[in-house]
C-alpha cells in the first residue's frame, strides 16, 4: 500500500528548508488542525445527509431533492441555517457550565476522531496504547452531556441527562470487552499495529466465531454509545422534548447534532479497524493478482468505505427498531451483552491461546 | 515501515493537545461568527426553562434521586477491572497457559461480583 509519510516527509522537509525548527513543528500543527476541522465538518455534512438519504429510502420516501442536484446543497443550507438562528439567553442556568458542555462534546468527538487510521502513515495521534486512548477520550462525551443537562435548570434536560448517563457508562463496558476481545487477538493496542496484524485477513475472517460475536456485540453497543437508533431514551422527543439539549438553540445546538453524527462515524470507524481491517485492503492468502489489484484501491478509500458501510447498518436499527425502555436497555446490558462479552472473551482467549484461528 | 507518524512529529502529547486545540477552535469560531451574524431580540418570556409552557415550578437544581447510581457503582468496578486486562490481554500470546490459570483466579471473583450484584437485585429496575 501507498505510504502517506512520503508525502508529509516531503511538507516537513520542504518547511524546514527555510524555518528554523519550531516554527516548523507550529506550522505543521496549524496544517494538521486545518485538515481535522476540514475532513470532521465535511464528514458530519455528509453523514446528515446520508442518514436522511436511507432513511427515506427505507420509509419510501424521496429525501432531500430540492436544494442542489439531488438535494446535495440542502444540509449546507440547514447549516446555515442553524447559524444564523439566535442563540437564546436563558435566565436561570449555570452559565459557565453551560457554555463549556458543547467544548467538552466537541472536543471528545475530535480528539478520537483524530486517533483513527486512514492509510499508512496517514493517522494523526499515534499512542503506543492507540485503541485505549481511544476509549477513554470518548468517554468524556458523557460529561458533556451531563454538564448540559444540569446547567440548563430544566426538569427535562436533567432527566435526558441522567438517563444518557446511565446508558452510556452502561454500555461503555461492553464496547470496552468487545474491543479487548479482539486486542487478545491481534496482541497489542497500537493502532497502525492492529492494522498490520489484519494484512492477510481480516479479524472477523481470522477470529471466526468469538470475533463475530464480539463483532455483534460492538455494533449494539455501540449504537448505544451514541444515543441513537432504539436506543435515544435520552432525546426521547415524545416524553422529554429534545432530551438534554432542549435549552440549546442555534449553533449551540448544532454542535451536540454535529457531535452525534461524527460519533456515529467513529463507533463505525473503530468497528471497521477492530473488525473489518482499517484501511487494509481485502486480502486474500494465496491469491496474488487478486491481492495486487486489490491493492491498487487507496486506502482511505477503503477506509470510509468500510465505516460507510457499518454506519448504514446502524442507521438501519434506527429506522427498523422501536424504543426501548430504560429498564429494557439496563437489562439488555447487564443481563445479556455483559455475561456473553465476558464468556466470549474467555472463548477468544482460549482460541489465541491454543492457536484455533486462522 | 518507518516513519508512520504524521510529519514525523513523534511527540504524540503535542498532537493530542492539537486535535483538542481544533476542538475548541470549531466551537469558539462557530459561536464567534454566529453572534455576529445571527438576530437578538428582547422578550421576557423568552429567558424561562422550556417545559410545556406553563410556568416553571421550582428548581431544578436540587437533590434528585438518581435512579441509576447502582449502576454506576457497578461500571466502576467493572471498568477499573478493564483497566486491569487490557494489559494482560496484549501479551495473552505468550503467557500461555499459566496467565491463562492466574487470570483465572481474577476472573473468577470478578464474575462472582457480578453473580452477587445480580442475586441482591440490584440489576431489577425499581
Amino acid at each position: 500500500m501507498f505510504n502517506f509519510s512520503i508525502v508529509t516527509e516531503w511538507i516537513h522537509n520542504l518547511l524546514a528548508s527555510f524555518m528554523p525548527g519550531w516554527l516548523t513543528t507550529t506550522a505543521e500543527c496549524v496544517l494538521i488542525g486545518v485538515g481535522l476541522l476540514l475532513a470532521y465538518s465535511l464528514l458530519a455534512l455528509f453523514y446528515i445527509y446520508y442518514e436522511r438519504k436511507l432513511c427515506a429510502f427505507i420509509q419510501c420516501r424521496l429525501g432531500p431533492n430540492r436544494v442542489g442536484p439531488m438535494g446535495l446543497c440542502q444540509v449546507f443550507a440547514d447549516m446555515f441555517k442553524m447559524l444564523i438562528k439566535e442563540l437564546i439567553e436563558l435566565k436561570h442556568t449555570d452559565r459557565f457550565l453551560f457554555a463549556l458542555a458543547p467544548y467538552l462534546v466537541i472536543i471528545a468527538s475530535v480528539l478520537s476522531f483524530a486517533c483513527l487510521p486512514w492509510g499508512r502513515g496517514l493517522q494523526i495521534i499515534n499512542f503506543n496504547i492507540g485503541i485505549f486512548f481511544l476509549i477513554a477520550v470518548s468517554s468524556i462525551g458523557v460529561l458533556g452531556i451531563l454538564l448540559a443537562g444540569w446547567s440548563s435548570n430544566n426538569k427535562y434536560t436533567l432527566i435526558g441527562a441522567m438517563r444518557s448517563g446511565a446508558q452510556m457508562v452502561s454500555y461503555e463496558l461492553s464496547v470496552g470487552l468487545s474491543i479487548m476481545t479482539m486486542v487478545c487477538l491481534a496482541g497489542t493496542m497500537s493502532i497502525p499495529g492492529i492494522v498490520e496484524a489484519q494484512a492477510d485477513g481480516w479479524f472477523i475472517f481470522t477470529g471466526h466465531i468469538p470475533a463475530i460475536i464480539a463483532f455483534i456485540i460492538y455494533l449494539i453497543a455501540g449504537t448505544a454509545e451514541t444515543n441513537r437508533g432504539p436506543f435515544d431514551l435520552p432525546e426521547a422527543e415524545s416524553e422529554l422534548t429534545a432530551g438534554y439539549h432542549t435549552e440549546y438553540s442555534g449553533i449551540h445546538f448544532g454542535f451536540f447534532y454535529l457531535a452525534e453524527y461524527l460519533n456515529l462515524f467513529i463507533v463505525s470507524g473503530v468497528a471497521a479497524l477492530m473488525f473489518f481491517g482499517g484501511w487494509m485492503p481485502l486480502h486474500i492468502p494465496g491469491w496474488e493478482g487478486f491481492n495486487d489489484i486489490m491493492n491498487y484501491i487507496p486506502s482511505p478509500i477503503w477506509f470510509i468505505g468500510k465505516a460507510i458501510a457499518i454506519s448504514a447498518i446502524i442507521i438501519w436499527f434506527k429506522w427498523t427498531f422501536p424504543r426501548l425502555r430504560i429498564d429494557q436497555l439496563l437489562k439488555l446490558e447487564w443481563k445479556y451483552l455483559l455475561p456473553i462479552n465476558l464468556f466470549n472473551l474467555v472463548l477468544m482467549v482460549l482460541v489465541v491461546v491454543y492457536n484455533l484461528h486462522f | 515501515m518507518t516513519l508512520l507518524d504524521i510529519f514525523g512529529i513523534q511527540d504524540n502529547g503535542l498532537l493530542a493537545l492539537t486535535a483538542a486545540l481544533t476542538g475548541a477552535a470549531l466551537v469558539f469560531l462557530a459561536l464567534w461568527v454566529a453572534g455576529l451574524i445571527s438576530p437578538r431580540s428582547f422578550n421576557p418570556q423568552k429567558g424561562e426553562a422550556y417545559e410545556c409552557g406553563i410556568p416553571t415550578r421550582g428548581n431544578s437544581q436540587t437533590r434528585f434521586s438518581v435512579g441509576y447510581y447502582l449502576f454506576a457503582i457497578l461500571f466502576l468496578m467493572f471498568d477499573v477491572e478493564t483497566v486491569f486486562l487490557f494489559p494482560w490481554a496484549v501479551r495473552v500470546r505468550e503467557l500461555g497457559t499459566d496467565g491463562l490459570l492466574s487470570i483465572g483466579v481474577f476472573f473468577a471473583i470478578l464474575v462472582l461480583g457480578l453473580v452477587y450484584a445480580w442475586r441482591k437485585g440490584a440489576l431489577e429496575w425499581k
